[in-house]
């Protein structure tokens, strides 16, 4: 229905190979990011700065994980370790007096540099033994952090984040962050986006359906491997670093432990591996489904006039969460991409059912 | 050098009780290639049922810990009836998330419904050490010991049982083994059981240690770098590899801990499992396994 193609032709090559071929979906993509922007206008505060910033920042960061998971098929059970050093190297960048640009892209730098390390082991082995790789460099990463003064200022310890600024403009109101959050997401999206349609995007997805085979037609599997991971890591350092400066401003290590590294593969599986909506789909339900539920479950318990125990309700969302990601690996593995999916291809044949696509 | 020895012994001793975790996520391992990440979830469980059947039940010491081994063997089986034999032909990546929700129901239902508090083991334990000459041991080590030796050796007993050399089939080629009639998803099935049940015995003696509550599950990670250290599917590999890592977390953070200002003993096992994985993937006792195009 929305989603014709009828009277979409391409001429060129560049045409073809656009970004967003079906013109409905160029149209909801701009009604979208014109929505996104006009947000702090149109949605409550407290939304805004609890909901929307931090979902627009977690979906930057699984792109740059679905990078690595999706399209190169490397595991990666240690994301937030990478986000833990951008998020540290780039407050100790803006507390030496670098500007927030700079000290994100040196966070993501870092980070990159670190993360690359965590690709090491998959130079050698994949699949479990690279899951446990990481797993073992996420908990290393965090003992290091907990550990070391000079980075964190000790276990207890807080590091409060210099307020940022934009080319000189500050960037103190919450509606400024959530437009950097919005601008930092859109930018990730389309550079992820584009690699899809490069070489090295190719490249990646012959990497992921099978390494050995990939170097058979002459992929540097090596190279590309630590380029994925690098590009990947470089990613997740910057959102840790726009996580800090935009809706933490504050850091410590129990914001980037093993849970986030759990909670982020959560949200690319829940989304869909190597989907960009799946990203942005994934991120938002695995931060907000949880709460809403729990508040649900609430509501219906004292409507009901059923007595939860304190202990009972503080552990629900946990409960929850689990039951999310079990639910959907076991009843929809492809994620929400799919589900998004099947409606397109619906409505996109509609009314011809059958002429399946 | 009193020190070391002391050191060594207690370390070994817990290395052994480590060893006993690990015997859990082999058993899986072996029958399906599959690591179970909820192995340290199911090990708290396990001392949770334990201490409820025991101190709110009224059972007494032995059929409490029965039927504690028995609900959670009973819990594996499920898990496998209902979960993974649904994500067979699934990527790694996805088996493994399943098994760590799991895990994260498990930290969420279990302490949530019985109580988060740390509660005590309702074991009759001296706490008074043992002296051997000049050396100090925990009594409750020397138990967990003894107790994890005996039943990896009954794990290895079971491996000459008809059902255990059925599982050593499977474990082997599962195609082949459908071949020759036995029923690969029942035995599949049977381990997770029989996991369950040794993560129960885990729970009872790490409950015994440090009491029981939700950090319990905290013991995937020792449990996982013994396992990948001995090679993932060899139960000889994961005693000697649950020395190994017991003595080395033990000595290593009894003589760097003065320095560094302590909890050197939590980066050890995975220090351990990163080097494994990079030197010798297939651990030291493990089958090497040759990938073809």
């Amino acid at each position: 229905m929305f989603y014709r193609e009828c009277g979409v032709r391409h001429t060129t090559y560049a045409a073809d190979r656009a970004l967003a071929v079906i013109p409905f979906e160029r149209v909801m993509l701009g009604v979208l990011i014109a929505a996104a922007a006009a947000a702090p206008w149109l949605v409550p505060d407290l939304f805004l700065v609890s909901y929307l910033t931090p979902w627009l920042i977690w979906t930057a960061a699984i792109l740059g994980l679905n990078l690595l998971m999706g399209w190169a098929g490397q595991i990666h059970l240690g994301y937030g370790a990478v986000m833990a050093v951008g998020a540290y190297s780039a407050v100790h960048l803006a507390r030496a007096g670098a500007p927030f640009v700079l000290a994100v892209i040196g966070g993501g730098l870092a980070a990159a540099v670190v993360g690359s390390l965590f690709g090491l082991p998959a130079m050698r082995v994949r699949g479990l033994y690279l899951a446990m790789s990481t797993l073992a460099l996420q908990g290393i990463v965090d003992w290091l952090l907990v550990q070391v003064p000079a980075i964190s200022g000790g276990a207890q310890a807080t590091l409060l984040v210099p307020r940022p600024d934009f080319l000189g403009l500050p960037l103190a109101t919450d509606a400024a962050r959530y437009w950097t959050a919005l601008a930092f997401a859109v930018l990730v999206a389309l550079f992820v986006a584009n690699v899809r349609r490069t070489d090295v995007g190719r490249a990646l997805i012959a990497l992921r359906e099978k390494d050995y085979a990939a170097a058979v037609i002459g992929i540097n599997v090596f190279y590309y491997k630590a380029l994925a991971f690098f590009v990947s890591s470089f990613i997740g350092g910057m959102s840790g670093a726009v996580l800090a400066f935009m809706y933490y401003r504050a850091v410590t290590p129990e914001q980037y432990g093993l849970h986030v590294s759990i909670m982020a593969v959560a949200m690319v599986i829940v989304g869909g591996l190597g989907s960009i909506i799946g990203s942005f789909l994934g991120a938002g339900f695995i931060l907000l489904a949880p709460i809403w539920i729990e508040h649900g479950l609430r509501q219906l318990a004292a409507a009901l006039s059923i007595n939860i125990s304190p202990s009972t309700l503080a552990h629900m969302p946990l409960v929850i969460y689990g039951a999310l990601i079990t639910g959907f690996l076991l009843l929809e593995p492809l994620g929400l991409a799919k589900l998004y999916d099947n409606v397109r291809n619906y409505l996109r044949v509609w009314p011809f059912g059958y002429t399946k696509k | 050098m009193t020190f070391l020895a002391e050191l060594a012994i207690n370390g070994a001793l817990v290395g052994l009780m480590y060893a006993l975790a690990a015997s859990g996520i082999t058993l899986i391992y072996k029958s399906s290639g599959v690591v179970n990440l909820a192995q340290g979830g199911f090990v708290m469980a396990g001392a949770y049922l334990v201490w409820a059947f025991i101190a709110r039940l009224g059972l007494g010491l032995i059929p409490g810990i029965l039927a504690a081994a028995a609900s959670m063997g009973a819990l594996g089986w499920l898990t496998e009836r209902l979960a993974l034999r649904r994500m067979i032909g699934q990527p790694v990546i996805m088996i493994l998330m399943l098994t760590f929700g799991l895990e994260v129901v498990l930290r969420g239902l279990v302490p949530g419904t019985l109580g988060a508090d740390t509660k005590p083991m309702p074991i009759p334990i001296s706490q008074a050490p043992v002296w051997l000459g000049d050396i100090l041991i925990n009594r409750t080590y020397i138990l967990g010991g003894a107790v994890a030796i005996v039943m990896v050796a009954l794990l290895a007993l079971f491996f000459r049982t008809r059902a255990g050399i059925a599982m050593r089939a499977v474990s082997d080629d599962h195609l082949a083994s459908w071949a020759v009639g036995i029923p690969v998803e029942r035995t599949v099935a049977l381990s997770w059981a029989v996991s369950g049940g040794v993560a129960a015995m885990t729970g009872v003696l790490w409950g015994a240690v440090q009491g029981v509550d939700w950090s319990l599950s905290l013991l995937l990670i020792k449990a996982l770098s013994v396992a990948v250290l001995g090679g993932l599917d060899s139960l000889a590999g994961v005693v000697i590899a649950g020395f190994i890592v017991g003595v080395l977390e033990s000595v290593i953070s009894g003589y760097v801990d003065p320095f560094v200002g302590g909890g050197t003993r939590e980066v050890v096992a995975a220090v351990v499992i990163f080097l494994t994985i990079l030197v010798r993937p297939y651990g030291l006792f493990g089958r090497e396994v040759i990938e073809r195009v």
